[in-house]
């Protein structure tokens, strides 16, 4: 268990040191940090040494431990466009984030997983046939579409729900903002997290009706029914565990993919997140938010993997025991 | 009376096209405590009976006509409850494989102790206790602890003794045992036969075993049915019907079963059942193509020269030296081949042979010792163009009819592909002649070659790679397992091409079978194989009527008596 | 084994076996999916002839007034009846611009799944066959990759394209920038799938008799394996049109796709979300709905392949 644990912390410390080195290159080779730091009147022996100063004429390995050093205290820089540490600027935007993709994950698993289970052991009935087809129009509306029919119908239309921002916020410790505590920033989740977990909902339900049936097809389930065991112990103990195994995987990674599709999301909505933070970066080229982001992100997703590998680990006597 | 009590059932599947019969007009009865065997080739209704039987029938296959009775009230109209209900409880079920029988996820006593207490009213405590009994009943070792393992911690035979406690949970009435022993090695086929029937008649219990081969049912069963494609054509004794059969079906059968204890030179040819042999047109392979440049210089000595052979495969690999795992799969093996000879290799499943036949044709690399070649050493060849020629002068046949043939390319391109590729024909026309030959001879007509795999039964799949083989004109073949996924009529029909050829084309031949009965009819020398290591090189008969190792003799004691089956080959029509 | 209906040659008989065979017969069975062919081959139709078809030249300046912006469908107050579902805020009709746009969405969407299909049919056959080394570092950099959705990865490729073209030559290179950043965000998905189904196939036997008669490992991935692999590929490759299509119009809604100039049906959304909230709902709503059609239809027809090759899914 322990050297298990071990391992692949030691690979998600590799995949964070390849993101790492893929953020540096791209802090430092596109654009001149420079350039986008000063004013087009500085004069060449300024910028001569500020790039001194900051560095920029050491070796490369140099530079990239620094750079490694840096983001291990949260310090990514200044941000071009807004003059600010970027970690401050992170920092207001992260609860935000964090607080959307929490409520959309919920709502994809509570809704998602219930109806694949039922579309996977019930391939005909009406029910399945109505949720397989509202799941197809789910994965084929594109998410900002989803968002911009939900703002007309219940903002523009109904006037029922606000269409942009958080609401009101309470601040909890010195950094965290929630919208939990208010009635405004529960009205103002409601429609952006619909919209970020439809996409989500729609996989995870039709994953799961997938390996259902893959799994109803196995020789064990047969001879489970051969035993004349009662289809809730068939269909539950048997049937739903051993889905779990890979749904498990997937749904990890799909959650975490919340977090970046959020980016959309929080366009459409104007949501104060950093995901919108990233997108005019993306648009502006600020290198530094940009490198940070992914680091963010990829630190996010290697969080996840490996508690999934350690619940894969949990389900699976498979990886538990040996054999004698 | 009868516990079970099968009347005139038909089955049937009605599909898009036709109605497809896979049972037609069936009756069979068992009495408690007796063993009733359905044998058959495969498409010939056997498993479809056991399902029926059980209610379980594969969409969209149902009763037509007739009923079944268990112990006297008929259970083929009942509701889907009611069936329910009958399943463990009084018909228990054992299937082919126990690797995928059980559930990987929960321990043998969850599995166990949830279908005692479906079936039983116990409490946990005693439901638990029943369970531990039952797997110290199918003879599994400290009972009380590995009830708590799961699956994967048991082996192949242990798992098929934990399948026959599940299906004995409930000391059903009735148990079916489709092919209980297929997926097993032969020594762990034995102790199951022999737990089975000693399990039948202790506990009084009907059994139902469905197989397709004729050693299961001499060796357990009391009444035997011979089907053939949906229709029960000899149903009797077993000692009666394997002995004196009455039907062409069944005389057909049991001539093509291979004898351990005898030796024929070819086996009888029946039309009964060689229907997909089309009428061939003889190649006279002096003048043809296939017969040119067979003048190989021979160097005297053995054509092929194993010394010391060695093999490992990493099983975990890691960057420190003291964490790799390895198998060794083939150890310090040494034997020779003459010219002209059939050298066989037998050994059960993972004994090493196969990874042998594919270290002499350079499938794999060998992590130590020589293999010779024509007096050629195959590992110290460097250059390209020496390796291909080695190659063109050894093809090997595989062991499975589906996947050793290209599912995308039509058959006349399977064949013609190394002859293009060693430029063994001066233009397409020549090669195109040569295709159609090599088809022909090998029984499946000239006109199989525009057509695809899929459209070809297992067998003439099997004469397809032979042709392929043929094809580089090699000097000498690797047979691995060319038979085992073969029913034994089929069986009959490859042994006996393969000996026509050999004996035309003077070929050298190395066998590999798991199947003695088999080896013994085609080789002429043969080796034993257990864990990598050759124990044992003999003459065939000498092996045979004298082992001079161990394994060999408790291999050849545990092969099913065939002493029951007819002697007699039906007289040519 | 299933016998074999007997085939008679000549045309007429390959016409009947052809509409024999079970995957025709499974889609002529199939409603929805026939009806959702139609709507797809109509829609790329539309699409493909809009410079004959199309009512109105949305490129054309001098057709183009600015007098025109804005005006709604013809069911409503102060339509124009030649505008049928209304124009945008420049004044273009917004049929002729849905019908342009859909052709930008479909080639971008077509070109990035085939360079996608090209780039990770290549490394996933090496990885499959090579194995070792090759295989581990390849599938080492896929790993890596799929722990970020795709669009996240278009997003920083655009970003960081953007910032090394800069300037005006981003609505030049627009078209091509996007192509590579999706191209390179799908691959990884071929990859594991082909480098899966090679590792099945390089160990069947028919793969084994081609190393035997002595054939060189690029013949054997390519006549030999690949054939055998593409029916999964094919799968993917119809879902991923879907996604690409969605992809590149979410690239272009949030601003980093498409230029204005260059408008593609996720451009027209972003321009008409401007004006949803003022009331001008038709300008955001009809590319959407267009949008969501195409994408739908193609959906339809992966998920009906995907099952119809499954033959373990054909009940």
């Amino acid at each position: 268990m322990i050297l298990f644990a071990a391992r692949r912390l030691f690979q998600a410390l590799i995949v964070m040191l390849v993101v790492s080195f893929l953020a540096f290159t791209m802090f430092r080779f596109v654009g001149d940090p420079i350039n986008q730091m000063v004013g087009i009147e500085t004069s060449l022996e300024d910028r001569a040494a500020l790039r001194e100063s900051l560095g920029l004429n050491d070796p490369m390995p140099l530079q990239f431990a620094r750079f490694v050093a840096g983001a291990l205290r949260f310090d990514f820089g200044t941000s071009y466009q807004f003059r600010q540490p970027v970690a401050d600027l992170f920092a207001k935007r992260i609860p935000a984030t964090l607080e959307l993709s929490l409520t959309s994950a919920l709502f994809a698993l509570v809704i998602g997983v219930p109806m694949g289970i039922h579309a996977g052991l019930k391939r005909e009935s009406a029910l399945s046939k109505l949720f397989m087809s509202l799941s197809l129009v789910g994965i084929s509306l594109p998410t900002f579409f989803i968002g911009i029919l939900l703002i007309f119908l219940f903002s523009v239309t109904l006037q029922w729900l606000p269409s942009f921002g958080r609401g009101d916020t309470v601040q909890i410790g010195s950094w965290w903002t929630t919208g939990f505590l208010t009635v405004s920033g529960l009205k103002a989740l409601i429609l952006p997290s619909i919209t970020l977990g439809l996409y989500q909902m729609t996989l995870i339900m039709r994953l799961i009706r997938a390996e259902m049936m893959e799994v109803i097809r196995s020789d064990y389930i047969k001879f489970a029914r051969a035993r004349g065991l009662p289809d809730r112990i068939v269909h539950f103990r048997h049937a739903l565990k051993n889905t779990l195994v890979p749904v498990v995987t997937i749904t990890g990674l799909q959650l975490g993919s919340i977090v970046a599709f959020a980016t959309i999301t929080e366009t459409v909505f104007q949501w104060p997140g950093m995901g919108l933070l990233f997108l005019h970066a993306v648009q502006n080229v600020d290198i530094p938010i940009m490198s940070a982001y992914l680091m963010l992100t990829a630190l996010l997703f290697v969080t996840i993997n490996f508690i999934v590998d350690l619940l894969y680990f949990l389900i699976d006597p498979r990886l538990r025991v040996g054999r004698p | 009376m009868a516990v079970l009590d099968i009347k005139n059932l038909t089955v049937d599947f009605p599909g898009r096209k036709s109605v497809f019969v896979a049972v037609n007009d069936v009756s069979l009865s068992i009495e408690a405590g007796k063993i009733l065997g359905v044998v058959g080739e495969s498409g010939a209704g056997k498993s479809t009976v056991g399902n029926a039987v059980i209610g379980l029938l594969q969409e969209p296959g149902r009763i037509a006509a007739g009923e079944i009775d268990l112990n006297g009230v008929r259970i083929d109209a009942l509701n889907d409850k009611s069936k329910r209900k009958l399943r463990g409880r009084r018909i228990g079920m054992i299937f082919q494989d126990p690797l995928t029988s059980l559930d990987p996820l929960q321990t043998v006593e969850a599995q166990l102790v949830e279908t005692i207490r479906t079936h039983l009213p116990l409490s946990a405590k005693a439901a638990r206790d029943r369970a531990v009994e039952l797997i110290g009943a199918v003879g599994i070792a400290n009972p009380h602890e590995r009830i708590r393992q799961y699956p994967h911690q048991f082996s192949g035979g242990m798992r098929q003794r934990v399948v026959i406690a599940l299906a004995l949970c409930a000391e059903p009435e009735l148990v079916i045992a489709d092919e209980p022993t297929t997926a097993l090695d032969v020594s762990i086929q034995a102790q199951i036969l022999d737990l089975m029937k000693s399990l039948c008649t202790e506990r009084n219990v009907a059994m139902l075993v469905i197989t397709h081969d004729m050693g299961v049912i001499a060796d357990i069963t009391d009444h035997v049915a011979v089907m053939y494609q949906g229709n029960l054509v000899e149903y009797g004794a077993t000692a009666q019907v394997l002995g004196r059969p009455q039907h062409a079906y069944t005389k057909s059968l049991i001539s093509a079963v291979p004898r351990p204890d005898v030796r024929v030179d070819r086996f009888p040819s029946i039309d009964y059942i060689e229907k997909d042999r089309t009428p061939q047109r003889q190649i006279d392979i002096a003048t043809h193509w296939l017969g040119k440049a067979r003048a190989y210089d021979r160097a005297g000595g053995p054509l092929v020269s194993v010394r010391e052979l060695d093999m490992q495969f990493e099983t975990r690999a890691s960057i420190l030296p003291s964490r790799r795992r390895s198998f060794q799969a083939v150890r310090k093996v040494s034997f020779d081949i003459a010219e002209g000879e059939t050298f066989g290799l037998v050994g059960e499943s993972g004994s090493g042979k196969s990874t042998i036949a594919r270290l002499i044709t350079g499938l794999y690399q060998p992590s130590g010792g020589s293999i010779t070649f024509a007096g050629t050493e195959l590992t110290s060849l460097g250059k390209r163009r020496d390796i291909l020629a080695m190659r063109r002068q050894m093809q090997m046949i595989f062991q499975d009819p589906y996947s050793s043939l290209n599912a995308r390319m039509r058959v006349k391109d399977i064949v013609a592909e190394p002859i293009r590729f060693h430029r063994l024909a001066s233009d397409r026309s020549e090669v195109r002649q040569i295709v159609e030959d090599l088809l022909d001879h090998v029984g499946l007509g000239a006109a199989a070659g525009r057509k695809f795999p899929h459209e070809f039964s297992v067998g003439q799949r099997q004469r397809i790679s032979i042709a392929r083989a043929l094809a580089t004109r090699p000097r000498f073949l690797i047979c691995d397992e060319p038979t085992s996924a073969l029913d034994v009529s089929i069986q009959a029909q490859i042994l006996n091409l393969l000996k026509d050829l050999q004996a035309e084309l003077g070929l050298t031949m190395l066998f590999i079978s798991h199947d003695l009965a088999v080896v013994r009819q085609m080789c002429d020398r043969i080796g034993v194989m257990r864990n990598g290591e050759l124990c044992e090189v003999a003459e065939t008969d000498q092996l045979f009527e004298a082992p001079r190792h161990p394994y060999t003799s408790e291999l050849l004691s545990l092969m099913p008596s065939m002493e029951l089956l007819s002697r007699e080959t039906p007289a040519d029509p | 084994m299933a016998q074999q209906p007997s085939r008679n040659d000549g045309v007429s008989g390959a016409v009947a076996a052809f509409l024999d065979h079970d995957l025709v017969h499974a889609f002529l069975r199939s409603r929805i999916t026939v009806i959702a062919a139609i709507f797809t081959l109509v829609l790329i139709g539309a699409a493909f002839l809009a410079p004959w078809i199309a009512p109105h030249d949305p490129f054309d300046l001098a057709s183009i007034s600015i007098m025109d912006a804005r005006v709604p469908p013809v069911w409503m107050e102060y339509a124009d009846p030649r505008f049928l579902i209304g124009t945008d805020d420049q004044g273009r009709d917004l049929l002729s611009g849905i019908m342009y746009g859909m052709r930008i969405s479909l080639i971008v969407g077509f070109c990035s799944v085939v360079a996608a299909a090209a780039i990770g049919i290549t490394l996933g056959l090496i990885a499959g066959y090579c194995g070792g080394k090759v295989d581990a570092l390849i599938m080492r950099i896929a790993d890596v990759q799929l722990t970020f959705p795709a669009i996240l990865i278009a997003l920083l490729i655009d970003g960081v394209a953007n910032g090394i073209v800069g300037g005006l030559d981003r609505e030049v290179y627009a078209f091509y920038i996007l192509i590579v950043a999706m191209a390179l965000s799908f691959w990884v998905q071929y990859a594991r799938t082909v480098r899966g189904s090679t590792m099945v196939e390089k160990n069947k036997e028919y793969v084994q008799a081609a190393r035997v008669i002595g054939l060189p490992a690029p013949v054997i991935m390519v006549r030999h394996i690949l054939p055998n692999v593409m029916g999964p590929v094919l799968v993917i490759a119809t879902i991923n049109l879907a996604l690409a299509i969605v992809t590149e119009s979410s690239l272009s809604f949030l601003g980093v796709g498409m230029p204005p100039t260059q408008p593609s049906l996720g451009t027209l959304i972003a321009i008409g979300n401007d004006f949803l909230y003022s009331g001008e709902w038709w300008i955001a709503i009809f590319p959407g709905l267009a949008l969501a059609l195409l994408v739908l239809n193609v959906n339809l027809l992966g998920d009906w392949l995907r099952d119809a090759l499954n033959p373990k899914l054909r009940g």
